[in-house]
């Protein structure tokens, strides 16, 4: 089922006389989920993100646009009645029911010709339960269970009733680190064996990048980039997605564009061929240092960090934003522990450059 | 010299100091200090809580027992006498046929009207401040003074013609909905019973009363309850579909249990104890006109009894609390199957 969102809005009035801002969540969000995809919503917290993913499932109303599920036009329908399934933050689950009540309970609800038979019941709540591997739990109640088993048994209940889309509320943030990675395997593999649109909701964004077939990064209730994840990372259009994506960090620096030279400091850095003299910030990814004698950035070494595969260097510049520059570089290269300072080269299409002003990408030819 | 002296006089502190803590040591204070902070409170325990319970037990036990006799010099002769008297006692069986009845039939009425009235509070948003004020007003009204608008309410004026000269705000809405002369004689229609019983007439002043009277209370638990639950159980079964029905049933219900069986236990013991609201609406006579004591309860036998012989009171408290005792552990036992915590 494709989700279609159009100008979707939603604004909460201003509470009272104090308080008479009217604060807009979600600001003319325009996009569509194509079928069966694994969607990603992405931004820090208070960028509407949950705001989007409660009005697609009704139980929030937009104040202004439309959600489209496939060529239904679902705006004005209660929640009931739209098909979706959801799996809530902290899951939901009526404490006092077992699992099989829990995953049985969507189906109970069906009235008039969808009405089920207890046999048809009980055989679509343990396929569900099988899906999610948790069907030797069915007779337990949900504070017998970790975490990670009530939330296996959220996303069954949200799953058994077939919904049209399924949309997850931070589903891993109650989940510790290990417990983390595994489920979010589990939920892209559910989602691609059941092959439903599922849109989830996350401010974790290595979490969004490693699953998700489409992300959206928001801010402030605007969207910001859509698109693969790979790509937005690679590519993006200003300076807060490229800060919120990538993990460690990218390094913002300083710095000026002279004659299509990218400066920073007094160091030309980079050849950046037809951009405009400017002040400019110039965003560097840790991969993109490359370590060379005599490279144009000096930075003053400040620690190493070996993690096996790669080794990570800590170090200064007094033209960096971020308190340290941060290199990652492969192991097998040479670093001399003792020194005191390093010089890099960059790799030119790990350099972004952004407007000083709008903070908006400034694009040059590699 | 100045400095030395205070330096003297600090010294001196010191050593007390250090004195008490030997001191405190050899007592072993420490091992006495929480009993030393209770003894307060056990004091004013022993003297008004566990001393009237042993003297209850003590005085039921001693036959024919007056406190004036006693403090003349008689002695008792120990025996279950009192218990077979309360028991022989043409008025108790009434006594206890009223309690029980009034209280299994306000029991359940006043829960589940508590629980209707807690939800509807809990969903609306315009003046639900100023509606659970209006709900708890009767908490924080004294008893007799409601049971006297009560009997306002339902009595009427008989007068010297065929019909009575005022048959009460009750009766009017009555005769309303269902024609002239359909009133009914609710205060004083037990007044020609010749054994001494209270007519259903009585018995629905009482019943509509306490329910009232109770309400407050048991709205406020479960209103307090219901705010506890977490909003998103609702928000789930709403993404499912759920009926407002099923979800009342299902969710509601289960999950306010624990205060619906605190409410009900609570009312069990308050409505065994019942009193002062039938004085309240009959007087002190406990009845209609001409026929006494027909709404008499178990505390009300008590509290009579008191009056002419303590060791029969005694008795009666003692089976007053065993009946109380045996239908907690009843409810206890019942609400340990079916709530969930």
């Amino acid at each position: 089922m494709k989700v279609e969102l159009q100008n979707l809005t939603k604004i909460f009035p201003g509470r009272d006389k104090k308080n008479p801002k009217d604060t807009v969540t979600v600001n003319d969000f325009t996009f569509t989920i194509p079928d069966g995809q694994l969607v990603g919503l992405l931004g820090p917290s208070g960028c509407g993100k949950s705001t989007t993913l409660y009005m697609i499932s009704g139980l929030q109303q937009p104040s202004g646009g439309k959600i489209l599920f496939g060529e239904d036009d679902v705006t004005n329908l209660p929640a009931e009645s739209r098909g979706v399934g959801l799996v809530f933050q902290n899951y939901a689950l009526y404490p006092h029911m077992t699992v099989k009540q829990n995953i049985l309970f969507p189906l109970q609800n069906l009235k008039g010709p969808d009405k089920m038979t207890k046999e048809a019941m009980l055989e679509r709540a343990y396929e569900a339960a099988r899906l999610v591997q948790i069907d030797e739990l069915m007779e337990r109640k949900p504070s017998e269970l970790s975490g990670g088993q009530q939330q296996r048994v959220a996303i069954a209940r949200a799953l058994v009733k077939m919904p049209r889309v399924l949309l997850l509320d931070e589903p891993l943030s109650n989940l510790d680190a290990r417990l983390r990675l595994q489920t979010r395997e589990e939920i892209r593999r559910i989602q691609r064996e059941t092959k439903i649109t599922t849109v989830f909701v996350t401010h974790d964004q290595e979490e969004a990048m490693s699953i998700s077939d489409m992300i959206v990064v928001m801010k402030l209730g605007v969207v910001q980039q859509v698109g693969k994840p790979q790509e937005v990372y690679d590519n993006p259009v200003n300076l807060f997605v490229a800060k919120f994506l990538g993990t460690p960090p990218i390094n913002v620096f300083e710095g000026s564009v002279t004659n299509g030279k990218l400066y920073i400091g007094d160091s030309a850095v980079l050849d950046v061929p037809g951009v405009d003299n400017r002040e400019v910030f110039v965003g560097i990814r840790p991969e993109g240092f490359v370590l060379d004698k005599n490279g144009p950035l000096t930075c003053n070494i400040s620690g190493i960090e070996v993690m096996g595969r790669d080794v990570s260097i800590v170090s200064t510049n007094e033209k960096s934003i971020n308190p340290v520059v941060r290199s990652i570089i492969n192991a097998d290269s040479n670093v001399d522990a003792t020194a005191t300072e390093v010089s890099y080269s960059l790799k030119p299409h790990k350099v972004f450059i952004f407007d000083k002003e709008t903070e908006e990408r400034i694009y040059f030819e590699v | 010299m100045a400095n030395e002296s205070v330096a003297t006089k600090k010294y001196y502190w010191y050593e007390v100091s250090k004195k008490l803590d030997a001191f405190a040591k050899k007592i072993k204070f420490d091992q006495w200090k929480g009993w030393i902070y209770l003894s307060p409170a056990i004091v004013l325990l022993l003297i008004f809580t566990v001393w009237p319970i042993f003297n209850t037990v003590r005085m039921s036990l001693l036959e024919g027992y007056t406190t004036m006799t006693e403090i003349n010099g008689a002695t008792f002769q120990f025996g279950f006498g009192n218990f077979i008297r309360v028991i022989k006692y043409p008025g108790f069986i009434t006594c206890l046929k009223n309690t029980v009845l009034l209280t299994v039939l306000t029991v359940p009425i006043s829960t589940f009207l508590a629980l209707l009235i807690a939800v509807c509070l809990n969903s609306i948003k315009l003046f639900s401040r100023a509606l659970q004020t209006i709900f708890f007003l009767p908490y924080v009204t004294n008893s007799i003074a409601i049971g006297m608008v009560f009997a306002a309410m339902f009595n009427m004026i008989i007068g010297g013609n065929a019909r009575p000269d005022s048959v009460g705000i009750v009766n009017n809405v009555i005769e309303f909905f269902f024609g002239e002369g359909s009133y009914i004689n609710w205060m004083n229609a037990g007044s020609a019973n010749p054994d001494g019983t209270a007519s259903w007439a009585n018995f629905t002043v009482m019943v509509v009363y306490i329910v009232w009277n109770a309400l407050p209370f048991k709205i406020l638990i479960l209103l307090g309850g219901l705010q506890s639950v977490n909003k998103q159980y609702y928000d789930a079964a709403k993404v499912d579909g759920t009926s407002r029905a099923r979800v009342f049933a299902r969710i509601t219900v289960p999950l306010l249990s624990p205060m619906i069986a605190y409410v009900v236990i609570t009312g069990f013991i308050g409505g065994f104890k019942e009193y002062s609201s039938i004085v309240g609406v009959f007087g002190e006579g406990m009845g209609p006109v001409g026929n006494a004591y027909a709404l008499d309860t178990m505390v009300g036998f008590i509290y009579r009894a008191i009056g002419k012989q303590e060791g029969t009171a005694s008795a009666a408290a003692l089976i007053l609390f065993g009946i109380i005792f045996v239908v907690t552990m009843i409810n206890l036992y019942v609400s340990n199957k079916k709530t969930h915590y």
